[in-house]
């Protein structure tokens, strides 16, 4: 019994991560119909940009972490965010009006360029590289569960950020546009939308959480490969399609979902955790013939 | 003093498919202009081409003297014309206020819940349900809203598409007496209708247009009795 409870904890902090990933691949699907296959690298650009910033800073600045881990965050995010408009600016609006298999096919190109670059130009990238020990130490303790602080953190960063981010989406003027952009891009030009601005905040946003993400994972797992944002990515991805592509609050309930199954079924299921994948793609498989539309996705519709 | 609105010789094509060939009208600040014809005729090509969802493959289209027709929608919009689309296209999953809201997107000024008001003034349904989804009100309720919607920029030229497809003749007979009304408030309006004879009785001037050419025009009430124009689309025979 208590080590269910611990595995459901870890798969509660788990899905905080996946979390703040899949928000950025339903948030960008609901605008522009496009699975960016290369989010997953966008959240792992981030973390190896917290830790440049990190290896940048002064050596007495490194030994505070209240300095240090802020200033990790806003390296990681800036790297994610330059990236993430660069690679819409430059890969997918040119093929904006294209058939829809030319940018899927762009975003695997630009997911491999992604990986490749931080393999070849990363000092050591080749290898795992241990993260800085700047999170907070020691466990939250409640009855048998042990979780970290850090992945408390996790936790409350992820269900922070998603409320925020619905919030705005939900009541700022922007956040209409984007709505409005998202049911029927046309009217909404008609509106006065600027498309392309409301497509690049999009990504901005889908960026910000990965790189929060891209610093969290090497808190709470203390090191980060160039692989990461790869096999993150694949959970993210299936977390949102769970959800209902498109659907914020689909995307993080799919995404603890996900988080559970795959902690509980590394303890149980024969196999253990080296069947993590062969899990996932089985919940995968099932909602795409049972419900493709997801927890909480509309059924798709032909625009007229 | 330029016309409000020119549109000059022009062609839209969808690919290989020209949809308007030769069209060329003009509407006066101020006057209810409305183009009749059959389905198919490039009435609404005309107009997506107006507000910049197309392009044109020829012609011009100039607004207030100046050409418009290299602009993107999202600035045509600033500029001062309005396009309620054919359809209605509303937001279905947002609610009436939040239709409303995107209608003044653009604006910066603070009068925008005095407007607010005054399309619930005109069209009290809206007022009474401005919380509910607009994807569940009725066809004549949704055209409110559309027409309502489109006001909210307070443009100049107001365009509609169709706004009395689908409507009972009482519906229509409020949405035409509505247009008359915001004439009177000083807003210029581009019609565009398959209901040729409620279309042509309020309008100062119309324009026929058939397989994409304008081919007759006149003042509203003497294309109303003009013999061909009776022929062709109030369904009358001999």
């Amino acid at each position: 019994m208590s080590v269910l409870l611990q595995q459901l904890a870890n798969g509660v902090v788990q899905g905080a991560l996946i979390a703040l990933i899949a928000l950025g691949y339903t948030m960008v699907y609901g605008i522009i119909q496009l699975i960016n296959f290369a989010h997953g690298e966008v959240f792992m650009v981030a973390s190896y940009g917290g830790l440049a910033t990190f290896t940048l800073l002064p050596e007495d600045l490194q030994k505070s972490p209240a300095v240090a881990l802020p200033l990790m965050f806003v390296g990681g995010i800036v790297v994610a965010v330059v990236v993430a408009v660069i690679m819409e600016r430059f890969a997918y609006r040119p093929l904006r009006n294209a058939p829809r298999l030319a940018p899927l096919i762009t975003a695997l190109g630009v997911s491999v360029f992604l990986q490749e670059a931080v393999r070849v130009f990363y000092p050591n990238a080749k290898s795992n590289l241990p993260y800085p020990k700047v999170f907070p130490e020691g466990n939250l303790t409640l009855g048998p569960v042990n979780v970290s602080w850090t992945g408390v953190l996790l936790v409350g960063l992820s269900i922070g950020l998603a409320v925020i981010l619905q919030t705005y989406i939900n009541k700022s003027r922007m956040g209409r546009a984007m709505r409005a952009t998202a049911q029927d891009p046309d009217t909404a030009k008609l509106m006065g939308v600027n498309p392309n601005r409301v497509i690049v905040l999009t990504f901005v946003f889908g960026a910000v959480l990965a790189g929060v993400a891209g610093i969290m994972y090497g808190g709470y797992l203390n090191n980060i490969n160039i692989d990461m944002g790869f096999q993150t990515g694949i959970f993210a991805f299936t977390a949102a399609v769970l959800g209902g592509v498109g659907s914020i609050r689909g995307a993080v309930i799919g995404a603890f979902i996900i988080g559970l199954i795959k902690t509980v079924a590394g303890q149980y299921m024969p196999g253990g955790t080296q069947y993590d994948y062969v899990w996932i793609f089985v919940v995968l498989i099932l909602v795409l013939v049972f419900r493709p539309q997801g927890l909480f996705g509309e059924p798709e519709r032909v625009r007229a | 003093m330029s016309p409000l609105l020119e549109v000059r010789n022009l062609s839209v094509a969808y690919g290989a498919i020209e949809a308007v060939r030769d069209i060329s009208f003009t509407v006066e600040a101020g006057q209810i202009v409305s183009l009749i014809g059959s389905n198919g005729a490039g009435k609404t090509t005309t107009l997506r081409t107006i507000s910049g969802l197309l392009r044109p493959a020829a012609g011009e289209i100039l607004f207030q003297g100046k050409p418009i027709h290299n602009q993107p929608a999202h600035t045509i919009l600033g500029m001062g014309i309005s396009h309620s689309p054919e359809g209605r296209r509303l937001f279905p999953r947002m609610t009436v206020e939040e239709n409303l809201q995107l209608g003044a997107y653009v604006r910066k000024d603070d009068g925008v819940q005095a407007d607010m008001q005054r399309v619930y003034d005109l069209f009290p349904v809206l007022g009474e349900r401005r919380h509910n989804k607009a994807g569940l009100f009725s066809g004549g309720e949704q055209q409110m809203l559309a027409i309502g919607r489109a006001m909210m920029s307070k443009p100049r030229l107001l365009m509609l598409d169709e706004p009395s497809m689908g409507l009972s003749p009482i519906m229509t007979q409020r949405i035409f007496d509505t247009i008359k009304e915001l004439q009177s408030l000083g807003t210029t309006i581009l019609l565009v209708e398959q209901n040729a004879l409620a279309a042509l009785a309020l309008s100062d001037h119309g324009y026929v247009i058939d397989l994409g050419k304008t081919t007759l025009d006149g003042p509203g009430h003497s294309l109303l009795a003009d013999q061909r124009v009776r022929d062709a689309y109030l369904g009358e025979s001999h």
